[in-house]
């Protein structure tokens, strides 16, 4: 296979994220700044100002504006992109139902922020995970360049007519938007052509009137929200699709879960986010010294790749799970929740380590992997309450 | 520059908005709209705030639209149009599209309330559209509740008449100010009674470059408490008694655009809705005085301010 030539960069993530937004010629950026996704509106400005982008740049006075704007120029069938983090996500979250439910392709990067109060500027899931059910597809990518690749994906997945849903690329803000990692850049032409315009079927036309948000009864509202669950099972069989391609010319793939050592691990780890490479790294450690660990990252968790996930814990004796969100008063978090409710369709009843970590920014090293192995070991957590890992008592 | 309109003969015959869509008899929105729209080209796309208009014209699976049409949410109309003018004018660029006339619905409640940060925004960014507010002086969608646009002493269901209070105790928001202090183009009152004044408007707007405006008083026959047939009799007493007097705002001049020599009396206005029937009590005399010297004072602020304009040698809106 003979590989585009690549540029080598040093690139933050939300660096990443626009260099990848102006690749794929989006036509219009409708953004609001916050902390930490700031960087990505700061730089498309720039684009714009450099006639880099020819797209518009209209730098609203909200997020709920943001999405709003988005959705009144994905409607003229024009590709569109935003980014937010936390406050941001949570302002325009009336909004991210209003684009699933008129099937809209909008690519929106999360630089995932907890949520106020009290405030706090740093990385959990809780922001995404508080706007799971919007009817978005979600993926979490792990670093920087796994950042720049998603986004270019996510709008040939999210634009295919078989799927027509938004897509949001979540990345933990400062721990991976303002990380700098070495970035093999791919060229444009590639990129184009990959992503060729299919201005969507259904648009604003003044020669041919269509009429779009409509108001639903209880006889039709419940078929176009079924239709959208159809269209999610439809963007699982896409994403593959899209992947291939998009390995074709850049060489690189990561699949919709990434497993190291599953298929002989004694203890499964299933983790979404950066997180993953460290708790690898700190299964590698574990391995070296005699234990046989693995680590299954969830990468594509909206629509959520059921049959991929409990095929790679089908030889575990015990799984743990890692939630970087806190559902209060819930059995235990969002990721949890979601593979424990697989592994019950799947017939598999080993016990699970529900884990709670990195709320609010918490780092979690290599030794807190070992740690929350171990546990896992002793299996004296097994079966009580979430365990609330790295929290000051 | 834009075509006057001289007579009804000149109007296209098609309707804009088709017969047959759910808004009441004698509702003051749907001939707002027909105003506007005939006024405007035919290639017009129309984004909506929710609000009665939009349920009852676009119930799935009908749809009383013959343009293309959006509605999104309440609050958020002027953003969608900022959008679509944005997404137009970038596939206009490549070559896959035509720019169009952008015109925006919105309520009072969708405007003066929870839709005024979205039209500040979109206008201080000087995105082309025209945005109606059809103004019925309440959240009627819900059922007659108070909005910024109710005006002093009426009735609705959240500024009810009792023994301690009698009506909404504030005074209606002055939105024309607010959108003129955003420096936009052209900013017009409008009213159905005088549909040659409205619809040379729509076109004065629609040919400037900027964010436009335009505040049409709707009346609501349900909200308001009027047989179905006077609602045009309505708009006009409005203009006739001074009570909301027809003027435009062009690149800061202001203009009094209907003239009001001799004023009937606000009583002839307000005794034909139910809504203001407490204010004929003994006990609501002096409330009655306020909302009369209001109306006054208000005309004869437009009168100076539209001298005082005239004079100026105003600078043009870049």
């Amino acid at each position: 296979m003979s590989l585009q030539s690549l540029r080598v960069a040093a690139l933050q993530g939300d660096e990443a994220v626009a260099e990848a937004v102006r690749q794929s010629d989006v036509d219009v950026v409708a953004a609001y700044p916050i902390t930490p996704q700031t960087i990505i509106v700061e730089k498309l400005a720039e684009y714009v100002a450099n006639g880099k982008l020819r797209g518009e740049f209209i730098p609203v006075e909200s997020e709920h504006s943001a999405m709003s704007a988005c959705v009144g120029a994905s409607v003229t069938g024009a590709r569109v992109f935003t980014a937010t983090s936390s406050q941001g996500l949570a302002y325009m979250h009336e909004m991210l139902y209003n684009v699933s439910g008129m099937r809209l392709p909008i690519v929106m990067a999360v630089a995932n922020r907890a949520l106020s109060a009290p405030l706090v500027l740093n990385a959990d899931h809780s922001d995404m995970m508080g706007s799971r059910d919007c009817g978005w597809i979600q993926l979490y990518a792990e670093n920087v360049e796994e950042i720049y690749d998603r986004t270019i994906q996510l709008f040939k997945l999210s634009e295919d007519p078989r799927v027509m849903l938004p897509a949001a690329l979540n990345f933990e803000g400062f721990i991976l938007s303002h990380d700098k990692e070495r970035v093999r850049l791919l060229e444009d032409e590639p990129i184009r052509r990959f992503l060729q315009r299919p201005r969507p079927k259904h648009h604003l036309d003044p020669d041919e009137p269509l009429t779009f948000g409509a108001i639903a009864t209880p006889d039709t509202y419940y078929e176009f929200r079924m239709q959208q669950t159809e269209a999610m099972k439809a963007a699982l069989r896409v994403f593959d699709e899209v992947e291939m391609e998009f390995e074709s010319f850049s060489g690189r793939r990561y699949g919709a879960v990434d497993a190291y050592n599953t298929d002989k691990a004694d203890v499964v780890m299933v983790i979404n986010g950066s997180a993953a490479g460290t708790m690898r790294a700190a299964a590698r450690e574990l391995n070296t010294a005699g234990e046989n660990v693995g680590v299954l990252a969830v990468k594509l968790y909206r629509p959520f790749p059921l049959e991929q996930v409990v095929s790679h814990l089908a030889q575990a004796k015990a799984v743990i799970t890692m939630d970087r969100s806190i559902s209060p008063g819930a059995p235990s978090g969002p990721v949890s929740e979601d593979v424990k409710s697989a592994m019950q369709l799947a017939g598999l009843s080993m016990p699970v380590l529900s884990v709670v970590y990195g709320i609010g920014g918490r780092d979690l090293a290599i030794e807190d992997g070992k740690n929350i192995f171990g546990l896992a070991k002793e299996g004296s957590s097994f079966g009580s309450s979430t365990l609330m890992y790295g929290v000051k008592v | 520059m834009y075509e006057q309109i001289k007579g009804l003969k000149e109007l296209p015959v098609e309707e804009p908005l088709s017969p047959g869509h759910r808004l009441c008899p004698g509702c003051g929105a749907s001939i707002v709209v027909r105003q506007v729209l005939l006024a405007a080209p035919k290639d017009t796309i129309v984004a909506e705030a929710t609000g009665c208009l939009e349920v009852s014209t676009a119930l799935y699976p009908y749809s009383a639209w013959n343009r293309p049409w959006i509605h999104s949410a309440f609050e958020n109309a002027a953003a969608v149009a900022s959008g679509i003018e944005s997404g137009f004018k970038a596939l206009a660029r490549r070559g896959d599209a035509k720019e169009h006339p952008i015109i925006v619905f919105g309520g009072d409640g969708g405007t003066y309330d929870i839709g005024l940060q979205a039209l500040s925004g979109a206008i201080e960014r000087g995105h082309r559209f025209l945005y109606v507010c059809y103004d019925n002086e309440a959240y009627m969608n819900t059922g007659i509740q108070r909005s910024g646009g109710t005006p002093l002493g009426a009735w609705t269901t959240t500024t009810q008449v009792g023994s301690a209070r009698a009506g909404k105790r504030e005074a209606k928001k002055d939105l024309m100010s607010i959108v003129v202090a955003h420096n936009v183009p052209y900013a017009a009152t409008a009213s159905i009674s005088h549909w040659r004044d409205l619809m040379t408007k729509v076109r004065k707007a629609l040919s400037k470059e900027g964010p436009t405006f335009l505040h049409v008083m709707a009346p609501c026959t349900r909200g308001w408490r009027f047989d179905s047939e006077k609602t045009i009799r309505m708009s006009r007493l409005a203009v006739e008694t001074r009570f909301f007097p027809l003027y435009e705002v062009d690149d800061g001049v202001y203009k009094i655009t209907f003239p009001v020599t001799s004023p009937k009396p606000v009583e002839e206005y307000l005794k034909l809705q139910g809504r203001y029937s407490h204010l004929f009590q003994p006990q609501n005399a002096a409330e009655l005085e306020t909302i009369k010297k209001g109306v006054d004072d208000n005309y004869r602020r437009l009168e100076r301010l539209s001298q005082f304009t005239s004079q100026l040698n105003v600078p043009k809106t870049p």
